[in-house]
């Protein structure tokens, strides 16, 4: 508020005092208006689709009960301090991906670029997910799919080519049950982007966080009481301690976490650049990280316990169901809501529930590509919005609305999350850490405008522990992809949409690296490193 | 629920959302803190007013 009234005062007296020339003029930088609504953001960032349909798979393979070691220890030593490291790029730097990293060392822009290019191959086909969910929240009300969720699917909703027997593995056929809410998902998340950080990023958070907490709350609470929940719980929670001795079930929880937290790519970059100079960052990353994995854990009761009534239903066990990624949403979770009393209530608590993660997520992922296109080619919000929206949506409708779309999205999403966001964190750890030596910098950063003090633990754990993990599970996937083509699929299909999105990955950094910078150049880092008081540098650095 | 599933259950509830009450209670307790290094004026250079310094 005081800040508030300055600001307005200096803006009085300067008023017809100095002329403003329309070139000295320059857009302020958007700002979250508190703690609450950065917060709320960056949950609605973190918490997405991955939360509810990733986690209680990933946990129930590795060892049920027993995974909550190595989860809990990914979430602490690799989790909590990259998320502080992608916190402090963008609070010291003020600067979307590109512009933050351009400010680290001027050639790593287009590191920067590699992020924004991860977030415009995710985007394009993230938007589709979320587009499902709103045609499942219609379905739902009158359990459309009846006795066969499975077929209803992929047969009716999607119509999916038969590739790789009559059908080419790439159509123009487009679908309309999925073209139009996917139309509609695009108009509505570039309405949210081009109403600004305050009044569309933070108040499509401010509402759908706490109503996605409530309507999924609601689920949750409905499904333990159902028959046959305690099973479902049994399975998710009964520990293998055996398997805590298995090195992929370790890389298992540091991949989880590391693809929970929504790090890495840019987004909590940008979102931390929006915050005030003299703003808590790392106090607000514990509640979000620990809302993050609050809200996964949550998901898993909910998720294993409408499981275990479905295997009692159909006299089967849990191991039995499908209970990961689209399948367990669309398939398992419309079979369970026509078996349960009230389902279609449940179901439109479900997909909605679904929309409302996704579409915060989305929203995030987009403002990532947007910042990063208004700070290079000094283009207003508006400009860069809607040039950005209509482009990856067409891209989007084009590529993923067809009878082929499930085949691409499910290939693009496999390399780019398994390579593209990967490689991005190793790299991002080796040339901030390691080869430019920021880290000392951006943890006196973080301790001089945080309430909670950052060690030197968390140099080991950027600096080690997560370069380590996240290389180890790199290479691993390569090797994988290698020797057997990802889903079966045709090799040259995967060569060009797999692979290919890679390349796409890379080409896209240099070509966005490449024209000149035309966003305002002169900056100055705030606090100075190192403080010429040595009492602040020792108080700092403890 | 068979016992060790319970426990992994409430443990594994205890700390994560035990870690969620404790960060938000320390938010709470300081949002912010006393003292600041010198300088950080914020970017609120603003619609109309000449570009002063440029963060």
């Amino acid at each position: 508020m005081i800040e508030g009234e300055q600001f307005d005062r200096r803006r009085r007296s300067t008023k017809g005092v100095c002329p403003v020339s329309a070139e000295h003029k320059a857009a302020p930088r958007e700002q979250f208006t508190g703690q609450v609504g950065f917060i709320l953001s960056a949950i609605g960032s973190a918490v997405g689709l991955g939360n509810i349909w990733r986690f209680p798979g990933v946990a129930y393979e590795n060892g049920g009960g027993a995974f909550m070691v190595p989860y809990l220890v990914a979430l602490l030593t690799a989790g909590i301090p990259i998320l502080f490291l992608d916190y402090a790029l963008g609070h010291r730097f003020r600067g979307g991906a590109p512009q933050a990293f351009r400010r680290v060392k001027g050639w790593l822009e287009s590191l920067g670029w590699f992020q924004v290019m991860i977030c415009i191959l995710i985007a394009v086909y993230y938007a589709v997910v979320v587009a499902w969910a709103g045609s499942f929240f219609v379905y739902s009300f009158g359990l459309d799919w009846g006795d066969d969720a499975a077929s209803f699917f992929v047969g009716e909703h999607l119509q999916l080519a038969d590739v790789g027997g009559a059908d080419p593995w790439f159509t123009f056929d487009f679908v309309a049950a999925v073209l139009i809410p996917l139309v509609i998902v695009w108009v509505a998340v570039i309405a949210v982007l081009a109403a600004g950080v305050v009044k569309g990023v933070e108040r499509a958070n401010v509402v759908f966080i706490p109503l996605l907490v409530v309507a999924f709350g609601i689920l949750v609470v409905r499904s333990l009481f159902l028959e046959g929940a305690v099973d479902g719980l049994n399975v998710l929670f009964t520990p293998d301690w055996s398997r805590l001795g298995d090195a992929s079930v370790w890389i298992a929880a540091y991949g989880q976490i590391f693809f929970s937290l929504s790090v890495a790519f840019g987004i909590m970059i940008t979102y931390s650049s929006y915050r005030a100079r003299k703003a808590n960052m790392t106090s607000p990353g514990l509640v979000v990280a620990f809302s993050n994995s609050g809200f996964e854990l949550f998901a898993g009761l909910g998720v294993f316990s409408a499981l275990g009534f479905l295997a009692a239903q159909e006299g089967v066990t849990v191991a039995d169901l499908n209970f990961q990624g689209v399948l367990l949403a669309f398939v398992t979770f419309p079979t369970i809501v026509s078996q349960m009393p009230a389902g279609a209530f449940f179901g439109a608590l479900f997909f909605g529930s679904l929309v409302m993660a996704g579409f915060t997520s989305l929203v995030s992922i987009l403002q990532v590509v947007s910042a990063a296109l208004q700070e290079k080619f000094a283009l207003s919000r508006r400009a860069a919005t809607l040039g950005m929206g209509i482009t990856l949506g067409v891209v989007s409708v084009l590529g993923f609305s067809t009878t082929t779309g499930l085949i691409l999205l499910d290939t693009v999403d496999a390399f780019v999350n398994n390579l593209g966001i990967v490689g991005s964190a190793v790299f991002m750890c080796v040339f901030v850490v390691w080869v430019y030596r920021k880290a000392p910098e951006l943890r006196y950063h973080l301790n001089a405008v945080s309430t909670t003090q950052v060690g030197r633990w968390w140099y080991v754990c950027v600096g080690v522990i997560v370069p380590v993990m996240l290389v180890i599970m790199l290479v691993q996937y390569v090797i994988e992809r290698i020797d057997k083509p990802y889903g079966d699929y045709d090799t040259t299909y995967l060569l060009i949409t797999g692979w290919g999105s890679v390349l796409l990955l890379f080409v896209g950094a240099i070509l966005f690296t490449l024209p000149r910078w035309r966003g305002r150049e002169a900056f100055t880092v705030w606090p100075a490193y190192p403080p010429q008081d040595p009492a602040v540098m020792k108080e700092a650095s403890r | 629920m068979n016992t060790s599933a319970l426990l992994m259950m409430i443990v594994a509830l205890v700390i994560v959302w035990g870690g969620l009450v404790v960060a938000i209670l320390a938010l709470r307790a300081r949002p912010e803190r006393d003292d600041y290094p010198a300088g950080g004026e914020d970017d609120h250079r603003e619609d109309t007013e000449i570009l002063r310094h440029d963060t």
